[in-house]
């Protein structure tokens, strides 16, 4: 068995464990709800946990694999999150099974980011470096913006739109309801999201990624990353192997979003800002550039540790702040690094010489 | 250096978890002796952060009340704030660390959006709410135990205009409004709306936001140049103050009208109040007023506080007393079960009427929103004076 696992190729390792990390953790806290072992305030994060991770994965492609600093990754987020709320309440009586809703408004969610994605692509993806940052930095702030004066609203003839006009211009028929209502976002959203649909996007996303990853078009966008000139020296098409990472990475973190805002009563346009960028952009750099797993568990730790510091009332956030500082430092610590690797040495040397010895005559 | 950053860390951590986890201890101790223990209220609000004035103030006046009541013996209450710094997603985990904690009684949000989120909370685990500030009307809409103190923006907005048009205070009216505020652009629609309704007529709308707020020059040359009498300005005061600055600065000198938010300009550090002279605002509370309720909160709220109380300090402590006056109107104690409570509190509150800091003959309907009547203020030489 042993043997059988090692001649597996490192990626299809890697994947093994971070698919089994993904289900161990939902197996575990499944058994822990059952018994009651769970109180309601790491029960109510079940769902926001879900929704980072998927976009720390979702990130992690963009920023970890292509190599491409995105400041705006909340933007994609924003726009999953309100196309598919819409959706979602447009379409109540069309669906009636919720879990079904669910899944049609997280792939309503997740094209129309993959669509801004696209477009906003097109222009950024053509710089690099700093600048492509600054760029995605400020896209993202437009769709903020644009969202703030979006209107939207349902009645039996179909969607409504406005644009910087209020409620009342979207001409609804009196058995209408507003949807997206301006600065005031979306209130009234039924609660579709539970851990498992998260669950199953997570591994929705992990399969996607890591697919993309092995393939013969995640090799050419490693390629890109390692060294851009070399790459398009041998013929890989840069632009478009930079925008289909680009695209996936915003079509998931569009469902993320939809998962995200069906858990939450309302959203408001203003929650997607810069913070939450750089929120899911420390869980990547937390949790490695490139690694996967690295992502899943500091987004679940990250999320988790604010509410955990409540027992320091006001200063949570300071607290929070160092916790952060400490963390980065050590993580990037040469020995802190080589910990389990020395343990596991440690704990195996009379194992593997005996092994050496065996093999050996 | 490495090795003490290790330590550090493991030092931070330890502390970290020993905070939750003896936090996580307490809770448990104190719903086990529920026969005398005192009954719980929680409430979410923005502590931490850019709205945390607000959070501050009805958490402090929410705690005046408190300690008021359980100096008379009796009843007994237990007020706990959470940080919601002004999120959903925040306040949803405060909401649930109370629940934890064993909350009885909820205070809602002090702000709307986390209150929207919240309210939906308390009615699906069936915990009463009263929210002192929260204005929005989808936070009480379709929920039979949610309850507002403040007036509900809409009808801040339709006041605003009713006042206008009662008083001719103008003929011509600009508004500025904040558009990606929830709390201003709500009281403009509803503000626009009731205007068409009495013929008031509007000249110039204009917006700024969260980013834009430091310069009003082209909302104010196109209120001067339409020609407008008066301007409707449904917003916080710290925007408020830099309009009546740079009003005066290009020689334009409209009368202004503001709602709750501007209550708290004259207290404003390094505001000119002479600038302030006319400005007439709809609040329900008004600091300086001379009754003795009034009198005696602000004395023990400047003494705890060091500040003049506003409105959202008189919200909170009313929440309180609500609260109490409903709880022993309808014998609640504190061993009874949160639904038990949560009924009880529903039926006295559609019932009763109460007299607190922020209106006599408080009354509230079966969707949870307020009926009171707005005081209308103007300043005068630095005061606020009943505008009757």
């Amino acid at each position: 068995m042993r043997n059988q696992m090692r001649k597996l190729q490192k990626p299809t390792r890697t994947a093994i464990f971070t698919y089994a990390l993904v289900i161990a953790a939902f197996v575990i806290v499944q058994i822990l709800v059952a018994g009651g072992n769970v109180n309601s305030t790491l029960a109510g994060q079940f769902v926001p946990i879900c929704a980072y991770v998927v976009m720390a994965i979702s990130l992690n492609l963009t920023v970890g694999i292509l190599g491409e600093l995105s400041l705006g990754h909340a933007g994609f987020m924003s726009v999953g999150a309100f196309s598919g709320v819409v959706a979602g309440m447009s379409l109540g009586g069309a669906i009636p099974s919720e879990p079904l809703r669910l899944t049609v408004s997280m792939i309503i969610g997740a094209a129309c980011a993959g669509v801004a994605g696209f477009l906003i692509g097109i222009p950024v993806l053509r710089l690099n470096g700093d600048y492509l940052a600054i760029v995605t930095l400020a896209f993202g702030e437009i769709i903020k913006n644009v969202i703030n004066c979006l209107t939207v609203g349902v009645d039996s003839g179909g969607l409504h739109f406005g644009f910087l006009s209020t409620a009342d211009a979207l001409n609804l028929e009196p058995s209408g309801t507003v949807i997206i209502n301006g600065p005031m976002g979306i209130s009234g959203i039924p609660k579709l999201a539970s851990f498992t649909a998260g669950f199953i996007l997570i591994l929705v996303t992990l399969f996607i990624v890591m697919n993309l990853v092995n393939s013969r078009s995640g090799r050419a966008i490693l390629a890109l990353r390692e060294n851009r000139i070399a790459a398009v020296s041998v013929g890989i098409f840069a632009t478009k192997y930079k925008l289909m990472a680009f695209v996936v990475s915003a079509a998931l973190a569009g469902a993320a979003g939809t998962l995200y805002a069906m858990n939450f009563s309302t959203i408001v346009a203003t929650k997607f800002g810069f913070n939450t960028s750089i929120l899911i952009l420390v869980f990547v750099v937390l949790g490695g550039l490139g690694n996967i797993a690295g992502s899943i568990i500091a987004a679940t730790l990250l999320t988790v540790l604010p509410e955990m510091l409540r027992g320091f009332s006001d200063f949570r956030m300071l607290i929070y702040a160092i916790v952060l500082i400490l963390v980065m430092l050590a993580t990037n610590s040469a020995r802190f690094r080589a910990l389990p690797g020395q343990l596991a040495s440690k704990l195996r040397p009379a194992r593997t010489s005996a092994k050496e010895g065996a093999t050996g005559e | 250096m490495k090795k003490f950053s290790i330590g550090l860390l493991a030092a931070a951590l330890a502390v970290a978890l020993a905070g939750c986890t003896s936090g996580g201890d307490a809770s448990p101790d104190a719903s086990g002796n529920a026969g005398t223990a005192a009954i719980k209220i929680g409430g979410t609000g923005p502590l931490t952060g850019g709205a945390a004035i607000y959070g501050q103030a009805a958490r402090n006046g929410a705690q005046i009340a408190v300690d008021e009541i359980n100096a008379l013996g009796g009843i007994q209450l237990e007020l706990n704030y959470q940080d919601d710094e002004h999120d959903a997603e925040k306040a949803v985990n405060a909401y649930n660390t109370l629940k934890d904690w064993g909350m009885q009684v909820s205070l809602g949000s002090v702000t709307s959006t986390p209150a929207v989120a919240t309210s939906v909370e308390s009615n699906t685990d069936r915990i009463f709410s009263l929210t002192p500030s929260a204005s929005a009307v989808a936070v009480t809409e379709g929920k039979d135990n949610v309850f507002q103190m403040c007036f509900a923006d809409p009808n801040q907005g339709s006041a605003s205009a009713q006042y206008i048009f009662d008083q001719k205070l103008g003929s011509k009216i600009a508004v500025i409004y904040k558009n990606d505020d929830v709390y201003s652009t709500g009281i403009y629609t509803t503000f626009k709306t009731k205007a068409a309704e009495l013929g008031v007529e509007i000249v110039s709308e204009t917006t700024f936001t969260e980013d834009s707020q430091q310069d009003f020059s082209v909302q104010l040359s196109d209120a001067k140049s339409k020609g407008a009498d008066l301007i409707f300005l449904p917003m916080y005061y710290t925007p408020a103050s830099l309009i009546f600055q740079q009003a005066k600065s290009m020689d334009f000198s409209p009368k202004y009208f503001g709602v709750d938010g501007m209550d708290g300009i004259l207290t404003l550090e390094g505001f000119d109040v002479t600038l302030a002279e006319g400005v007439m605002l709809l609040t329900p509370f008004n600091a300086d007023a001379n009754d003795d309720r009034t009198t005696n909160f602000v004395s023990k709220y400047q003494a705890a506080y060091n500040e003049i109380p506003n409105q959202f300090a008189a919200d909170g402590y009313d929440c309180i007393y609500a609260i109490w006056a409903a709880i022993q109107a309808g014998g609640i104690t504190a061993d009874m079960a949160t639904p038990e409570i949560n009924d009880i509190l529903i039926a006295q509150f559609t019932s009763m009427d109460f007299d607190g800091l922020t209106g006599d003959q408080m009354r509230w309907d079966a969707n949870g929103q307020v009926t009171k009547a707005p005081k209308g203020m103007v300043i005068k030489a630095g005061q606020y004076v009943g505008m009757d």
